[in-house]
């Protein structure tokens, strides 16, 4: 998962589709913002069908994570300069 | 002489984004696809993992027909930085994880986007598809034929 993989993450949703995974954050968090592809997260740019749905919970970010084999992840870091960050973006 | 529009065609280039490479008829099918770009005078570019990129490798042995082959998340951060870019981009999909890769081409890359839909569910993926993009779409998982055929009907190395 390059620089992904090295973090500290939690997997919320395996295996599921990118709808899927756009679905529960819109469900589940009230903090959420919209990013287009290729927007960096973490130092990754994210995939997806856009608009892609992130979620700031606290110091938390949850956002979509995909790899060809494996469909996508979405997974829940916490790092408050990264949600800072993408904080400020909104 | 040279013909300037020759010159111009020849100098275009194609980028082919590789999915998971558990369906078989992908190798086989992108592997088609470069011949006949090369044979255009497209410059093929292929982006992968490493399981991919490795059978074709294995396949093409003296590189006659793959040239330059590309980590996937690499290609994705050169094209989002502006380093760089082509004229002509496939995307290999028979899953989920194919479908969000099209879509992240269609929005970072000025590329004309085609999508090589293949698989048990094709048909489910071409449904979900609803950014522009040119489908090429059968039901093909061991045998390429079916595929081939409608890369052939299409013919996007002759646009």
């Amino acid at each position: 998962m390059g620089c992904i993989e090295s973090l500290p993450y939690e997997v919320i949703l395996r295996g599921g589709s990118f709808k899927e995974c756009r679905d529960y954050i819109r469900k589940h968090f009230r903090e959420t913002l919209e990013v287009q592809p290729g927007f960096k997260i973490f130092d990754t740019h994210i995939i997806g069908v856009p608009p892609i749905s992130v979620a700031l919970d606290g110091d938390f970010v949850i956002f979509p994570f995909t790899k060809p084999c494996h469909g996508t992840f979405l997974l829940r870091v916490e790092d408050k300069a990264e949600a800072d960050r993408l904080r400020k973006r909104k | 002489m040279i013909d300037l529009a020759d010159e111009e065609k020849s100098q275009r280039s194609a980028l082919l984004v590789l999915g998971c490479p558990q369906v078989p008829v992908q190798t086989s099918i992108a592997l088609y696809l470069i011949h006949r770009l090369k044979q255009a005078g497209i410059t093929p570019v292929v982006a992968g993992n490493r399981s991919a990129i490795t059978l074709l490798v294995v396949a093409d042995p003296k590189r006659q027909y793959l040239g330059e082959a590309l980590d996937l998340d690499r290609v994705i951060d050169q094209i989002t930085e502006k380093k760089r870019d082509f004229d002509l981009c496939f995307v290999f999909i028979h899953n989920d994880a194919g479908v969000s890769y099209a879509a992240t081409m269609g929005a970072i890359s000025k590329a004309r986007l085609y999508t090589i839909i293949y698989g048990e569910h094709y048909d489910q993926i071409v449904a979900s598809i609803e950014f522009p993009c040119q489908n090429i779409a059968a039901k093909a998982v061991h045998n390429p034929m079916p595929l081939k055929k409608m890369l052939d009907e299409v013919a996007p190395w002759a646009v």
